[in-house]
């Protein structure tokens, strides 16, 4: 008789196998100022592996050829190509559709490109757009340029201390004149995941659309477009291990129907005549000539190493840094954090006493560790915690406890230098 | 490679600590504003002139080691010369922080010299020369305000 033990399968939790990864990232064997590089500056721009370098070779090795339109070999594998990459970022957001996968030069001109065709058919004077105090300048600044020509206002949700959204302020910012909510969905100079399955709920109880700016989370979070029921999703290449030059707006197909162009010319028409001219279909109504073809391929490379890595992998790394490196920067003397939310990744933002950020960074170059110093397109944050700049460590996939460790003896350096 | 020390001599962090003239300059002749916005330095240069001579100058604000240390130390170099010999330094150190092969006269920049560890990191020299451009803005009563971007 067959034993009734029932079959119990024990699902060991992914381990990331980080020495493996870091094989794939040729440039972290890289030396700097003849030490190793320990590079912290992920929320900038990612590293990138040997993967997406080859898929880039490989399109200008093989494949090199102008998209569409092209009857011949090499033109049609090149559209094969660039097609199946849209396919690729449709599943990595599970959006319905490939063609609400429109493919912008970055995060910035996603944004822009909703600002003007979003915003002149549907924002008027009077109406008003709701952002928070966390954004990126490239999500405030073309909500001004907006606001200014057509008469609306921007309204702007507080943080707290820990630089924490203040939800019930931004749900009392909503009201009949609220055509847009845009919020960033993790602070790049505070590393604040906001709760946006929350504010997209509010908005949606009132009819607002949302669009999430996404260029920090989509490396460190899956993100599924359809249960966030978002209206868009602005990211961006380079963050995503992939090539600088890329980025992503996923839009509701019934919002981007409906909305006009954003540039013209080449590969956006149906048909053109001096008397009138018609627009292609969604996607290509909104791909004005010709594309970034090799960062489209490199950005579908990139997905399939971050797909094939695995957030559930991922995630657990990063956390344990992230919580690794804020119990280790405590301990540095004279050391604040700016961004204590309960609810983080990746970044560790701070100041130092009696350090200025920018000597920190230099500082710390010396001992090979990059960090990012300044404002990060952030100027309201500053202002908000009274700091002109702060020195900004983020974590990525391939980074180490010890790299961590390397980033706390530097640190210990610009305290010899600049002691409390 | 450049030791860490040849950027952050002592002089300059004696500098950055207790930085000379400064302050504002109560009722001075000009004054400019100069902000780099890439690391958020601002600082103020008030200048007084006896004709062609600067009789008194100071400095106030924050920033980094680097353009707190050249503001003090430019404040002590011109403080009594011309505007002519203060435009001569301002091309002398522009040529000391930037050029690897230029001619300085080391006897004319003094302690300004010890600003020349600045040429091994190119991102610094706006934080070195901000005060510098300030200054300049002020003796030429221009008001708006001095960016290094």
């Amino acid at each position: 008789m067959m034993s009734a033990v029932p079959q119990v399968a024990t699902v060991a939790p992914p381990v990331l196998d980080v020495e493996r990864i870091r094989r794939d990232f040729p440039i972290l064997e890289r030396m700097v100022r003849e030490h190793r590089l320990v590079y912290l500056d992920n929320a900038a721009t990612t590293q990138k592996p040997r993967q997406v370098l080859d898929a880039l070779a490989r399109y200008y090795d093989n494949t090199n050829a102008n998209i569409h339109r092209g009857v011949y070999t090499l033109s049609e594998e090149a559209t094969a190509a660039y097609d199946a990459a849209r396919v690729k970022v449709q599943r990595f957001l599970n959006a319905r559709s490939s063609r609400e996968v429109i493919f912008t030069r970055n995060s910035t001109e996603s944004i822009n490109l909703v600002a003007h065709s979003f915003g002149r058919r549907h924002v008027g004077p009077g109406d008003e757009i709701v952002i928070t105090h966390m954004e990126h300048h490239s999500n405030i600044v073309p909500w001004q340029l907006l606001c200014e020509q057509v008469g609306a206002q921007l309204r702007v949700a507080p943080i707290d201390d820990s630089g924490t959204l203040q939800l019930d302020e931004l749900e009392r910012l909503l009201g009949p004149r609220t055509k847009l909510v845009s919020v960033v969905h993790l602070s790049n100079s505070l590393g604040t995941i906001n709760p946006v399955r929350e504010i997209i709920a509010m908005a949606k109880r009132r009819d607002v659309p949302v669009l999430i700016d996404g260029s920090q989370a989509v490396y460190h979070m899956p993100v599924d477009v359809q249960a966030l029921d978002c209206d868009f999703y602005a990211f961006t290449g380079h963050k995503l291990y992939g090539p600088t030059g890329i980025g992503v707006l996923w839009g509701r197909e019934e919002w981007l129907e409906r909305m006009p162009p954003y540039q013209g010319g080449g590969d956006m028409i149906r048909s053109v005549t001096f008397e009138k001219t018609t627009y292609a279909d969604l996607p290509h109504k909104f791909e004005a000539g010709t594309p970034h073809i090799a960062g489209v391929i490199g950005l579908g490379a990139a997905i399939d190493y971050l797909q094939g890595v695995g957030f559930d992998a991922i995630a657990p790394h990063e956390a344990d840094l992230l919580a690794y490196g804020t119990a280790a920067l405590a301990e540095v003397k004279g050391l604040r954090l700016i961004g204590t939310a309960a609810h983080k990744a990746s970044i560790l933002a701070f100041v130092m006493k009696g350090a200025h950020p920018h000597d920190v960074g230099t500082i710390v170059d010396t001992e090979g560790v990059a960090v990012r110093t300044g404002h990060h397109c952030t100027q309201p944050i500053m202002d908000r915690f009274g700091v002109p700049a702060t020195a900004r460590a983020s974590v990525a996939m391939y980074n180490t406890r010890k790299e961590i460790d390397a980033l706390v003896r530097a640190l210990e350096r610009v305290r010899e230098m600049f002691p409390v | 490679m450049s030791d860490l020390r040849d950027l952050y001599q002592e002089v300059i962090l004696d500098h950055n600590r207790h930085p000379h003239n400064f302050g504002e300059l109560d009722g001075a002749d000009r004054h400019a504003d100069g902000h780099n916005p890439l690391c958020g330095d601002r600082l103020a240069v008030y200048v007084n002139l006896d004709g062609e001579t600067i009789t008194d100058i100071s400095f106030f604000g924050s920033g980094c080691a680097i353009s707190k240390a050249s503001a003090s130390l430019m404040t002590d170099a011109v403080k009594g010369r011309t505007l002519g010999e203060a435009r001569r330094l301002f091309q002398q150190f522009l040529a000391l922080v930037t050029d690897d092969d230029a001619l300085v006269d080391d006897a004319l920049m003094g302690k300004l010299a010890v600003l020349g560890g600045v040429r091994d990191y190119p991102t610094r020299v706006k934080c070195a020369s901000l005060a510098w451009h300030t200054l300049r803005a002020a003796v030429e009563d221009r008001h708006e305000v001095v960016s290094t971007e």
